[in-house]
């Protein structure tokens, strides 16, 4: 057992620890915090992965960002258990239909990937690091990076239209 | 209107200039002046160290004199207390008694005497009054006091340290103002 | 049977290296505490501490004594187990910044040569873009937990405050990566102290300018310490903090203090670079290990300046209100972000590519 192989587990076990307690535990502050440990558990991994700018980028745009706006919400809305409606019996059973179709969806999607035949490159690969992955985004990838930027774009100026309102 | 003095300056209120807009030079101004009071001189006094020096008019607790010789100067005669316009000075006389001229200067003396410094208003009038020269005001403050009696200076508060036996601490509390007339 | 094969020098060189920077970046941390207020008094035509020590020097041991020794008090209304885990995040977070600062060169202890930077990871920058972004959840955390009105207002303007600054941040640091080409810390200080190499405050005086301005909005420091506006909110988010924990959040801005000047005379200022000597010819000449010493210390001289540029400006200008605050960082900081990111680019290809007209 190496140090890579030592990291693995506990980031595993980090990860999905942190992913059941975003689910199990009542307080949503918790939930945020559980799921912010996930991102990174997820971000060590892809350090193992030699994807550093993956990594960060997760933690800056996931567990920076977007984790804050939740955490914000959260707190200025100060859900308690008291104050949490009791759930309609038909949600429940709409809540299980969609998730057993995202599962459905799941599987048959991985159900092709031959994750066995690939081997993860393990602290050797390198389209995780930034010069490769810039390039391939400017050059191969160039008309979806601009697209998805243009989408961005357009979501900023409608939050800039429904704020003049 | 007519000015009264070239004092007053109307408020200057031009739209700003974009340079003024930047805030930056204001902003390397304002540094300017804090760093140049970095390297002034601090009017501070290290306290138990240094003291700032009393004027040659202060005047502070009551000090009760006595002779070259180490007797009480003081003859109980309550001029001090009639002059007191604050009524603070008690006294109680007493006469010598044989044997006790090495205490007492004149026949009679102040067997108690007590000034209540809470009342005190530090005049300085009962040092004008004396004929004998036995009470002046030193260069101290009276110090604080967790009870009203401990502002109540009785005889032994007051009276200036013999100088026969310790010359020193009468220097002391002699001060520059009594050494000075 | 598992073998665990695990180089165990590596290990313990970096530990040591670890341990070594935190208790250097504690120490200057609890001595910024003191300098502060004696800049604070020196400026303000007073002496500032004295009595503890010749000039006041173990003012911040009485200090820590005092925090250790006061009663730890919990709120009955806080949720406990945040209330105790913000200080605690927001001394993690403003530690783990330094993690891939390099302090210096490198140096030869039993014929190992140790680098003076714990991780040189090629993306140095957007790791402690990362970690300051963490740093909001020490504020937000203790903010919320503590279970007050004025904590949760304050945590939350922290938290906006951050946020807003930390993109022109990032938005001035990429002019400044166009420039180097790399975003590891190292290469750019190596690019900085070459010879024949300026430090980039020559090519980027616009960029440290916003660089500066949203440092200080990082590290919640005055004229942007409105999460702590003593006058506004109480005490800010940390109101209802006693003893250490308190200490921590203390504590934590200015480490987030010792680390932005760290990182300025880095990204800026040639970061271990000795001025006006060439680094290579004075390894010859004096040794290594000696060398190494010299650029950490110049490293350390140029952090200390900009610590006193810090203090100094929290004594020049008041509080910005919190609409001002939003201006600037939303309407000023960033279009000007954008127009030196610009011509930083048009600069930078028409030196790769020639004038194309």
């Amino acid at each position: 057992m190496n140090i890579t192989e030592i990291l693995f587990w506990l980031l595993t076990a980090v990860a999905l620890g942190g992913a059941l307690l975003v689910v199990t535990s009542k307080n949503p502050v918790y939930s945020v915090l559980a799921l912010i440990a996930t991102f990174f558990a997820l971000s060590g991994h892809y350090i193992l992965l030699n994807a550093q700018f993956l990594a960060v980028v997760n933690l800056i745009v996931y567990a920076g960002a977007i984790m804050v706006l939740f955490l914000f919400v959260i707190m200025l809305m100060n859900l308690n258990t008291e104050t949490e409606p009791q759930k309609n019996k038909w949600l429940k059973l709409a809540g299980t239909i969609a998730g057993g179709c995202f599962l459905l969806v799941l599987v048959a999607a991985l159900r092709d990937a031959d994750s066995k035949s690939t081997m993860a490159l393990v602290g050797s690969g390198d389209t995780g690091l930034i010069q490769n992955l810039g390039k391939a985004l400017f050059n191969e990838y160039v008309i979806p990076f601009e697209i998805s930027s243009v989408l961005f774009l357009s979501a900023m100026v409608g939050a800039v239209v429904l704020g003049k309102k | 209107m007519q000015m009264l003095t070239n004092r007053s300056k109307a408020v200057d209120r031009h739209p700003m200039t974009v340079w003024e807009k930047m805030y930056l030079p204001a902003i390397a101004k304002g540094m300017s002046i804090t760093l140049s009071h970095f390297f002034k001189k601090k009017p501070t006094i290290n306290y138990p160290e240094e003291t700032r020096p009393f004027s040659p008019v202060f005047r502070g607790l009551h000090i009760l004199n006595r002779d070259e010789e180490g007797r009480e100067n003081c003859t109980a005669c309550g001029l001090c207390a009639v002059a007191c316009p604050a009524e603070a000075i008690t006294m109680e006389a007493a006469e010598r008694k044989e044997g006790e001229e090495h205490l007492y200067r004149e026949e009679k003396y102040a067997a108690k005497y007590e000034i209540n410094m809470l009342r005190c208003i530090f005049c300085g009038l009962c040092e004008e009054a004396c004929p004998k020269d036995a009470i002046y005001l030193s260069e101290t403050f009276a110090p604080s006091n967790y009870k009203r009696e401990g502002f109540i200076y009785g005889k032994n508060d007051l009276l200036i340290p013999d100088p026969k036996k310790e010359p020193e601490l009468y220097q002391k509390a002699v001060g520059e103002r009594a050494r000075k007339k | 049977m598992i073998q665990l094969a695990i180089d165990l020098a590596f290990v313990l060189e970096k530990a040591i290296l670890i341990g070594g920077i935190i208790s250097v970046s504690l120490l200057v941390a609890m001595y910024s505490t003191w300098a502060e207020r004696k800049v604070a008094g020196f400026m303000q035509d007073r002496l500032g501490p004295n009595r503890a020590g010749p000039f006041g020097l173990f003012q911040p041991l009485a200090d820590g004594l005092k925090l250790f020794m006061k009663e730890e008090i919990i709120p009955n209304a806080s949720n406990k187990f945040l209330f105790i885990l913000g200080p605690g995040l927001a001394m993690m977070t403003a530690m783990m910044t330094s993690a891939v600062i390099p302090w210096g060169k490198q140096i030869e202890i039993f014929g190992r040569t140790v680098d003076l930077q714990i991780a040189d990871i090629n993306i140095g920058i957007l790791y402690i873009f990362a970690v300051l972004s963490m740093g909001v959840y020490g504020i937000m955390i203790g903010g919320w937990a503590s279970n007050n009105k004025f904590s949760l207002l304050a945590a939350l303007r922290g938290a906006s405050q951050m946020i807003s600054y930390e993109l022109a941040m990032g938005l001035s640091i990429i002019a400044l990566l166009m420039l180097t080409g790399s975003l590891s810390l190292k290469t750019i200080v190596e690019l900085q102290s070459a010879s024949g190499g300026w430090w980039n405050i020559v090519y980027q005086p616009l960029g440290f300018l916003i660089f500066i301005v949203c440092a200080f909005a990082e590290c919640n420091r005055t004229p942007f310490d409105l999460p702590e506006a003593e006058n506004e909110l109480n005490f800010g988010y940390h109101q209802e903090y006693s003893s250490m924990k308190l200490g921590f959040y203390l504590f934590a801005e200015y480490i987030n203090m010792f680390m932005s000047s760290v990182l300025m005379a880095t990204l800026y200022f040639g970061g271990y670079d000795i001025p006006f000597v060439n680094d290579a010819s004075l390894i010859e000449s004096m040794g290594m290990n000696m060398v190494a010493v010299l650029q950490g210390l110049s490293l350390f001289l140029k952090a200390a300046f900009f610590i006193f540029v810090f203090m100094w400006v929290r004594w020049t200008i008041p509080r910005f209100r919190y609409d001002q605050l939003m201006h600037l960082g939303w309407k000023v900081m960033i279009p000007l972000a954008l127009i030196n990111m610009l011509i930083t680019a048009i600069v930078v290809l028409i030196k790769e590519n020639g004038w194309p007209f």
